[in-house]
């Protein structure tokens, strides 16, 4: 397939899940503020950690506080990652490849796309966040659902699942790293009594409560860190995004198993049999912290082999042009 | 039903009478009420939304994109007279086509006096890159948009010729597919010719045109990219023949082979169906600062290794100035009176006919021989005394590049305007396409102006569009 149409896709299946974990974001923090005892500015500064986009939002609002935190997560353009930012940016590279995808994931893509632009002119949306939160994820499933039965799991399939699975990786680690030196912001602090409500969040956050109560049963700290970074099975655990996306490159390139013809798909292996490899106590041991950081520079590595081994080679790339001309 | 006729109207007769093509229509349309029909209206617009079938208007800060405008009332066409305005079209495209491999070699129209040189030694979308050169099957605009008009008296007119990248064909398909599934109610008991088979035909129109030693040529559209204003159609259609859309990016020549690049590699290229212009086509042979086209594409497609629809140098056939000679064109190459007519037009070029038209600006239009999109016209009964004066200097300055032709009175179709039924100016744009043989699409988009009276239809200028019925009787 055309570099230029796997990149559009994979940037379309990336942006998706990424307004999908926003969304969860949100949704998770606003009910744990529900019948907390005030209003507590700081309960929304997390939040904005977690994303990442902790300067520019002190650029634009100063100080953490519910309203501001939720229209800059949801509907503030200047975010690059708000939720309306993320769905037009994959709207716009679904566009772009619209013959490429099947006319199913098009039109999810973009009734996707004029919901959350009718929310984000609707003064109220953000009073009352769930329904849209649950709207958005309904509606990034939705999207999921149409890929995997409508469009064949061959080339364009497969970058689509990286994108997914490289975005959601990244998601948990950084969910996993903020929400856990909240909680437990000392080593001393292990052991100490459980802010129940707050743990039951982390893994609500990630659509995990139920998996992990069924795998694990109470909640213990570092039980959480196990099933979210290292669970075989569990979908949304950063072990299992990177297995996923390390098979889909293997079906791009064809390679042998245990084999490599790829820098990406070398550094994916290595990733992967790693964490193959690894044990809690062998990351409790380096560091929570530390762990994440460095998965978070590996990860971040595969994505940057992978546009240089497949979607942009060297000698293909050119300047984006908005050069036009009228068609009678 | 209280509709005021102005002028012909296509669905009744000066009596308010439906015409005849209209009449099991009409039956229909009366067991439904007003409100029934604002429901479909606003289902059909949805469904445009939902499935964002849009089109770019330029010149907009933001929203580039805009929801295609459809109005459920069809535009409905009698077979007998659609039969004939087919062999036109049909006529008319054969013989534009040897007119341009004609001018391009032998160029004996010129030598038998038909046609002046100097109106192709001052075309500007003459090719002089493309003499000597014949392509397969000696087709040159494979794809052609041919605008019809009718006027006050009946009489079908070609207004003009679209052969370099003629747009609207997609919205043709999607306006019977949102009609079928928004007001399905009245297809019944009307049988009507389909426009479905037009993505396959296509299709085997270009694959008929690949270079002979291409044993299973493989056909890509290739677009100027997202910002481009019928970027909807480009994706459209390659979604419907199943090819790739490419950009210039995407491809690459290689000792005068095109191929795409993929994740895999290049792969070899045998047939473009270019939406590029000409001028941007091909940076080392045409305009220089071009970052749309392929440098190289040029030398590949002389060499005859990848095929190009519509041809390169075609557009010296829809130059406004040339149209004027189609008739004589016609009776020259096929020995044949022209089915269709055109439009009486006055060459500003010509100093008699010149003199009229400054003479006459108030009861004229007139049009650059060289733009499309409705952009650059005089409507002369409507302009101020001020624009008239500014145009006749404009006229002047540069003669060649103008052409005249009375006002017409459009012809009308009943269109819901709120809750009712008034009469909007249409027109008509078929589509033919040439290759080894010539396909006719039944109908064609039909173009509405929305405002009351205006006559101007083009999307980009606030135009809508219609459902097209050709009658099979």
């Amino acid at each position: 397939m055309l570099s230029r149409v796997a990149d559009s896709i994979l940037w379309m299946s990336r942006y998706i899940e990424r307004a999908e974990n926003v969304a969860r974001f949100i949704d998770v923090n606003f009910n744990i503020t529900l019948g907390a005892d005030s209003d507590d500015p700081l309960q929304w500064a997390p939040l904005v950690y977690t994303t990442g986009d902790q300067d520019l939002y002190k650029e634009l609002y100063g100080d953490p506080e519910r309203d501001s935190v939720l229209r800059f997560l949801a509907f503030d353009d200047k975010n690059p990652n708000s939720i309306l930012s993320c769905v037009s940016q994959a709207r716009e590279n679904a566009r772009m490849v619209r013959d490429s995808i099947t006319a199913p994931m098009w039109e999810q893509i973009n009734r996707f796309y004029l919901l959350v632009l009718a929310s984000a002119k609707h003064a109220g949306a953000l009073a009352e966040p769930t329904a849209f939160c649950d709207e958005v994820k309904l509606a990034s499933h939705a999207l999921v659902g149409h890929t995997y039965t409508t469009m064949s799991h061959g080339e364009a399939w497969h970058f689509s699942r990286i994108g997914r699975l490289l975005e959601r990786a990244d998601k948990t680690s950084r969910i996993l790293d903020v929400q856990y030196y909240h909680l437990l912001p000392s080593v001393n602090d292990v052991g100490s009594a459980l802010d129940l409500v707050r743990w039951n969040a982390l893994l609500r956050s990630t659509s995990a409560l139920t998996m992990y109560r069924r795998m694990h049963g109470s909640i213990v700290p570092d039980r959480v860190a196990d099933f979210l970074i290292l669970d075989r099975d569990f979908p949304r655990s950063m072990r299992f995004c990177v297995m996923r996306a390390q098979d889909s490159i293997s079906e791009i390139t064809g390679s042998r198993p245990g084999t490599f013809t790829c820098r990406t798909e070398q550094l994916a292996g290595r990733l992967r049999s790693e964490m193959d490899y690894t044990a809690i106590e062998d990351v409790i041991r380096e560091g929570l912290h530390e762990y994440i950081d460095r998965f978070q520079l590996l990860l971040n590595g595969i994505g940057e082999a992978l546009q240089a081994d497949f979607l942009s080679p060297a000698d293909q790339t050119k300047t984006p042009t908005l050069q036009s001309q009228r068609q009678g | 039903m209280q509709y005021q006729c102005q002028g012909f109207d296509e669905t009744f007769d000066p009596e308010g009478q439906p015409r005849p093509a209209c009449t099991e229509f009409y039956r229909r349309l009366q067991m439904i009420g007003p409100d029934e029909l604002g429901r479909r209206q606003q289902a059909a617009e949805l469904q445009f939304r939902n499935a964002g079938i849009t089109f770019n208007v330029y010149g907009h800060e933001d929203g580039v994109e805009k929801v295609w405008p459809f109005d459920i009332m069809p535009r409905v066409l009698d077979g007998e007279e659609w039969s004939r305005i087919e062999a036109g079209l049909r006529q008319r495209v054969i013989a534009l086509n040897l007119f341009i491999d004609d001018v391009y070699n032998e160029r004996r129209i010129i030598r038998d006096g038909v046609v002046p040189e100097e109106l192709l030694q001052t075309s500007k979308t003459y090719r002089p890159e493309m003499q000597g050169f014949s392509p397969t099957h000696k087709a040159w605009c494979h794809v052609n948009g041919v605008d019809l008009v009718r006027d006050k008296d009946g009489q079908i007119y070609v207004l003009e010729d679209n052969l370099r990248c003629p747009s609207g064909v997609s919205y043709v398909l999607e306006n019977r597919e949102v009609m079928k599934r928004s007001f399905s109610q009245v297809f019944h008991g009307v049988s009507i010719a389909p426009v479905e088979e037009y993505p396959e035909r296509l299709l085997q129109t270009l694959l008929s045109c690949a270079p002979p030693s291409a044993h299973q040529p493989l056909a890509v559209v290739l677009t100027p990219g997202v910002y481009n204003s019928a970027y909807f159609e480009h994706t459209f259609l390659a979604q419907q023949m199943g090819v790739q859309l490419v950009q210039g990016s995407d491809l690459t020549v290689v000792d005068d082979v095109v191929f795409l690049r993929t994740t895999h590699g290049l792969h070899r290229v045998d047939v473009i169906y270019r939406r590029i212009d000409d001028d941007f086509l091909d940076p080392e042979c045409f305009r220089k600062d071009s970052c749309l086209g392929v440098a190289g594409l040029m030398r590949a497609y002389r060499a005859g290794n990848v095929a190009l629809a519509n041809a390169p140098g075609t557009g010296v056939a829809d130059d406004k100035a040339v149209y004027a000679y189609v008739p004589e064109i016609i009776k020259y190459y096929l020995d044949e009176d022209a089915i269709l007519s055109n439009v009486p037009t006055y060459l500003c070029s010509d100093g008699r006919q010149r003199e009229h038209v400054l003479g006459n600006l108030d009861k004229l239009v007139v049009k650059p021989t060289n733009e499309s999109g409705g952009y650059g016209i005089l409507m002369g009964p409507q302009a101020s005394e001020e624009d008239r004066t500014a145009y006749a200097d404009l006229i002047r300055s540069n003669p060649r590049n103008y052409i005249a032709q009375p006002m017409l009175q459009l012809s009308t179709v009943p269109t819901l305007i709120g809750d009712r039924l008034e009469p909007r100016h249409v027109d008509l744009r078929p589509f033919v396409l040439a290759g080894e043989s010539v396909y006719v699409m039944p109908g064609g988009l039909t173009r509405v102006a929305l405002n009351a009276g205006s006559m101007v239809v083009n999307s980009s200028q606030g135009g809508g569009s219609k459902d097209t019925w050709v009658l099979r009787n």
